[in-house]
C-alpha cells in the first residue's frame, strides 16, 4: 500500500469523537431551591476509549451521564451541545430517544435492581430488549440471551436464564445487568459506579470483565467512580470534576503520577494507600461549595492552598501544558497552544 | 471538670481491656407454613479475640461476614447465644458482688460510632443537645452537660459558636460524623467501636476524620475497635488486624505480619484484590472467582474451601485449627498447621513468596 494513501487517512486522534459535550449546563430549579449541578462541561470520548470521571459526591458526575441520555427530570434545565455518534441528542424526539437508549447507548448502575425488573426472569429481560431494538424473532432473541450470559461469564448460564434477579448473588446480578446493557451491542456504555457496592474480591472480577468486554466489543465507556484505584485499573483517560466543572483531564498514568490542578493533587494526597502508616494524612480543608449559586471564579478557591485574588475574578480557562493534558488552573502554564 | 473521669484502669497494662471467647450469634430465618424456624444465619460463629489497652484492632472482611454483628455484640446491643466477655478482668453483665461489671457500667465505658451518620442523632434536636443527652441520662445537670457538649464539639473541630445549635440535616456527612464521634466521647468511654466510620465519606473528608480519630485516641487515651471493608484504611489505622470470613476468624495478627506475610489464602486474595492506582500494574486475572457463599449454609470444614485454590480433602473434612505463626500471628488454615495432613502443610508462608 502506498504511503500517500496512508497519509490521507485521518489520524486516530482526529477522528470524529463518539461523544462530544460542549458547554453543558444543568440546573435543577424547584420552589425551595436551585441547584447548579453542571456548570460548563466540555468532554470528548473517542470510539473504543475508556474515560473515568472522578470526583466527590455532588460534583455532577451522575447528572452529566444522565444528560448524555437525556434521562433527567422534566424540570431540569439543560443547555449546551450533546452529540453521540454524530447525532444531536438535544434534538431527539421521545421516540428517537427510546431507540437510542438501550440501543446505541446503554447504562449500568451501582444498584442492579434499578435496572432489572424483579418480576421477569433474566433471560426474558434480555430477550425483550433484543426484540424491541432489533426486531428479531423470539427464538433468535432467546439464543442471544444465552450468548450474552455466557459473554459476561455467568456460570451455568443456561440454568440462570430462568432465574429471577433476587435469586442471584450480588456479583451475578451485576453481571446480569451488564448482559442486559450489552444486549444491543451499544457503541457507548455509561457506567455509574457499577462496582462501588461490591466486595473487594468481587469488584476486581467485575472490573476485569468490563475491561475485557470493552476491548472485545470496541465500545466507548464513560465510567464514573470515587475511587482512584478503580480509575487506575480501567481508564485510558481521566476527567476530574469539581462543583460541576471538569478541572483536569488527561491520560490516566500521567494524571495519577502528577496531577496539575490543586484539587486532584489534594485528593491524591488524601487517599489512604499502602505505606502511609504512621504518617499524618494530608487533607483538603473545608467542604465543596453548595451549588445554590454558580460558583464564582475557580470553585476550588476557598479550599486551595495557592489561591489568590485572580482565581476569584473569572473561571480559569482550560490550559494545556503538554499534549493531551489540560487543567483549569491559573498556575498551570499554557504551553501546548496548538 | 464536671463529668466523671473515665473509669480507672483495674487490671494494669498487661490485662487486655476486652477478651472474648467463643462468641456466637445465630439469627433464625422464619419461613415455611407455620413460621417455624427453618434455618439460621450463622452471623458470628465462635469468634475469640482480645483487645489490648491503648491499641487499635482493625476488623476486615466482606459484607455479610459478621463484622457489624460482632460490633453489636461488643456493645451488648444484643445478647450473644454463647461465649464470654471479660472487660478489664471482669465478666460483663455478671453480679457486681462477685466481681463482674454491670451492663450499665459497661455501656458507659464502651461507645460506638456507626457508618450511617444520621443513625444515632435525633433529627429534631440541635446537635449540642444530642451530645449532652448521654451525660444527662447518667446524672449530669443539664447546664454542665451542654457545657461538656460544646467542649467536645471544639475537640472534634466544629466551632461551637457556629455549630452547636445546628440540626443534623444542616451538616455535611463529614461534619455529622464528627458530631457522632463527639457524642460517643461524651461519657468518657475507654473503648470506642467504630463500625465503618469513614465508609460513607468522600476521600478528602475521610482523611480529615482519620486524622481526628488518631488525635482523639491520643488525647483521651482511648482504645479502638475499627471495622472497615477498606483494606488500605485498616492498614493505616490499626496496630493489629483480624480478618473475618463467614462468621469466623480467618487470620489475626500484627498489622505488618498480616499485610506483608498473610498466611491464609483468603487474606492473600483479599489483599491481591485491591485495585492499583498505578495503571502499569494492572492485573489480568482476578485472585478469586465467584461470590462469598451464604452464611445460612456454610461449607463444611474450612469455610473458605469452596473458593480456595489450595483446597484438599482435609479442608472439607475438618475445620482447621488456629495455627500460631509467632508474635501473635494466627491463621485458621490447614496449610499453616504442620500436623494437619494437608500436602502443603507448614508451607503457608512460602506460598505467598
Ligand atoms: N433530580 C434532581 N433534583 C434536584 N437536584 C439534583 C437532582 N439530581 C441531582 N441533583 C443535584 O445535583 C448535584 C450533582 O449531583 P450528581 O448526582 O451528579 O452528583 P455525583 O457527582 O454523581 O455524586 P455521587 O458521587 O454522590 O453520586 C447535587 O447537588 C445533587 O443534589
Ligand atoms: N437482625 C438480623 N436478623 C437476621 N439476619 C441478620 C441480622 N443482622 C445481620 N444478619 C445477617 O448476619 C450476617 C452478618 O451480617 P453483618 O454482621 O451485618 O455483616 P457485615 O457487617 O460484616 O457486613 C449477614 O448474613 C446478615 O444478613
Ligand atoms: S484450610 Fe484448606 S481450604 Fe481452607 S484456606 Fe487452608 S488450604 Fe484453603
Ligand atoms: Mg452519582
Ligand atoms: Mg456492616
Amino acid at each position: 500500500m502506498s504511503a500517500a494513501l496512508d497519509e490521507a487517512r485521518p489520524a486516530p486522534g482526529a477522528a470524529r469523537p463518539l461523544v462530544r459535550l460542549r458547554d453543558l449546563h444543568v440546573t435543577f430549579a424547584t420552589r425551595d431551591r436551585t441547584v447548579h449541578a453542571v456548570n460548563g462541561v466540555d468532554l470528548d470520548l473517542a470510539a473504543g476509549e475508556v474515560l473515568c470521571i472522578l470526583g466527590e459526591s455532588g460534583s455532577g458526575k451522575s447528572v452529566t451521564m444522565r444528560a448524555l441520555m437525556r434521562l433527567l427530570p422534566r424540570f431540569a434545565r439543560i443547555t449546551g451541545g450533546i452529540e453521540v455518534a454524530g447525532r444531536d441528542v438535544t434534538a431527539m424526539s421521545e421516540r428517537e430517544l427510546a431507540d437510542f437508549r438501550g440501543g446505541e447507548v446503554a447504562m449500568i448502575f451501582q444498584e442492579p435492581m434499578t435496572a432489572l425488573d424483579p418480576v421477569f426472569t433474566i433471560g426474558r429481560q434480555i430477550a425483550e430488549t433484543v426484540q424491541r431494538h432489533e426486531g428479531v424473532s423470539r427464538q433468535a432473541a432467546e439464543a442471544r440471551a444465552l450468548e450474552l450470559l455466557e459473554l459476561v461469564q455467568i456460570p451455568s448460564a443456561r440454568r440462570r436464564l430462568a432465574a429471577y434477579p433476587h435469586e442471584l448473588s450480588g456479583g451475578l446480578r451485576q453481571r446480569a445487568m451488564i448482559a442486559v446493557a450489552l444486549a444491543c451491542k451499544p457503541k457507548l456504555l455509561l457506567a455509574d459506579e457499577p462496582t462501588a457496592a461490591l466486595d473487594a474480591t468481587v469488584q476486581i472480577q467485575v472490573l476485569l470483565l468490563l475491561r475485557e468486554l470493552q476491548r472485545e466489543l470496541g465500545m466507548g465507556v464513560i465510567f464514573v467512580t470515587h475511587d482512584l484505584g478503580v480509575a487506575g485499573e480501567i481508564a485510558d483517560r481521566v476527567a476530574v470534576m469539581y462543583a460541576g466543572r471538569v478541572v483536569e483531564e488527561g491520560p490516566v498514568a500521567a494524571l495519577m503520577a502528577g496531577p496539575l490542578h490543586p484539587y486532584p493533587q489534594g485528593l491524591l494526597g488524601a487517599t489512604v494507600h499502602a505505606g502511609m502508616r504512621g504518617r499524618r494524612l494530608t487533607t483538603i480543608p473545608g467542604a465543596p461549595p453548595l451549588l445554590d449559586v454558580v460558583p464564582a471564579g475557580c470553585a476550588f478557591h476557598p479550599r486551595c492552598p495557592h489561591a489568590e485574588d485572580a482565581c476569584l475574578a473569572a473561571v480559569p480557562a482550560m490550559r494545556s501544558p503538554s499534549p493531551g493534558r489540560r487543567a483549569r488552573c491559573l498556575r498551570v502554564p499554557d504551553g501546548d497552544v496548538s | 471538670m464536671s463529668l466523671p473521669q473515665p473509669a480507672p484502669d483495674r487490671g494494669g497494662p498487661a490485662q487486655p481491656l476486652l477478651a472474648l471467647e467463643g462468641l456466637v450469634k445465630h439469627f433464625p430465618l422464619k419461613g415455611g407454613l407455620f413460621g417455624r424456624t427453618r434455618a439460621v444465619v450463622r452471623a458470628v460463629d465462635g469468634v475469640s479475640f482480645t483487645v489490648a489497652k491503648g491499641e487499635t484492632l482493625g476488623i476486615v472482611g466482606e459484607s455479610g461476614c459478621g463484622k457489624s454483628t460482632t460490633a453489636r455484640l461488643l456493645m451488648r446491643l444484643m445478647e450473644p447465644d454463647a461465649g464470654s466477655m471479660i472487660f478489664d478482668g471482669e465478666p460483663v453483665g455478671e453480679n457486681e458482688q462477685a466481681g463482674g461489671v454491670s451492663l450499665r457500667d459497661y455501656r458507659r465505658q464502651v461507645q460506638m460510632v456507626f457508618q450511617d451518620s444520621y443513625a444515632s442523632l435525633n433529627p429534631r434536636l440541635p446537635i449540642e443537645e444530642s451530645i449532652a443527652f448521654g451525660p444527662r441520662v447518667h446524672g449530669l445537670p443539664a447546664g454542665e452537660a451542654v457545657q461538656r457538649a460544646r467542649e467536645l464539639l471544639g475537640a472534634v473541630g466544629l466551632a461551637p459558636e457556629s455549630f452547636a445549635r445546628r440540626y443534623p440535616h444542616e451538616l455535611s456527612g463529614g461534619q455529622r460524623q464528627r458530631v457522632n464521634i463527639a457524642r460517643a466521647l461524651a461519657l468518657r468511654p475507654r473503648l470506642v467501636i467504630l463500625d465503618e466510620p469513614v465508609s460513607a465519606l468522600d476521600k478528602s473528608v475521610e482523611a480529615q476524620v482519620l486524622n481526628l480519630l488518631v488525635d482523639l485516641k491520643e488525647g483521651f487515651g482511648l482504645t479502638y475497635v475499627f471495622i472497615s471493608h477498606d483494606l488500605n484504611v485498616v492498614q493505616y489505622i490499626s496496630d493489629r488486624v483480624l480478618v473475618m470470613y463467614l462468621g469466623e476468624v480467618a487470620e489475626m495478627g500484627p498489622v505488618g505480619a498480616i499485610y506483608d506475610r498473610p498466611a491464609h489464602p483468603y487474606t492473600q486474595a483479599l489483599l491481591a484484590s485491591r485495585p492499583s492506582m498505578d495503571p502499569a500494574r494492572r492485573r489480568t486475572k482476578p485472585p478469586l472467582t465467584g461470590d462469598p457463599p451464604n452464611p445460612v449454609n456454610p461449607p463444611s470444614g474450612c469455610r473458605f474451601r469452596t473458593r480456595c485454590p489450595h483446597a484438599e480433602e482435609v479442608c472439607a473434612a475438618r475445620k482447621p485449627n488456629m495455627a500460631a505463626l509467632g508474635e501473635g500471628h494466627v491463621a485458621a488454615c490447614h496449610m499453616a498447621d504442620p500436623a494437619s495432613g494437608h500436602s502443603k502443610a507448614g508451607s503457608a508462608l512460602e506460598a505467598v513468596a
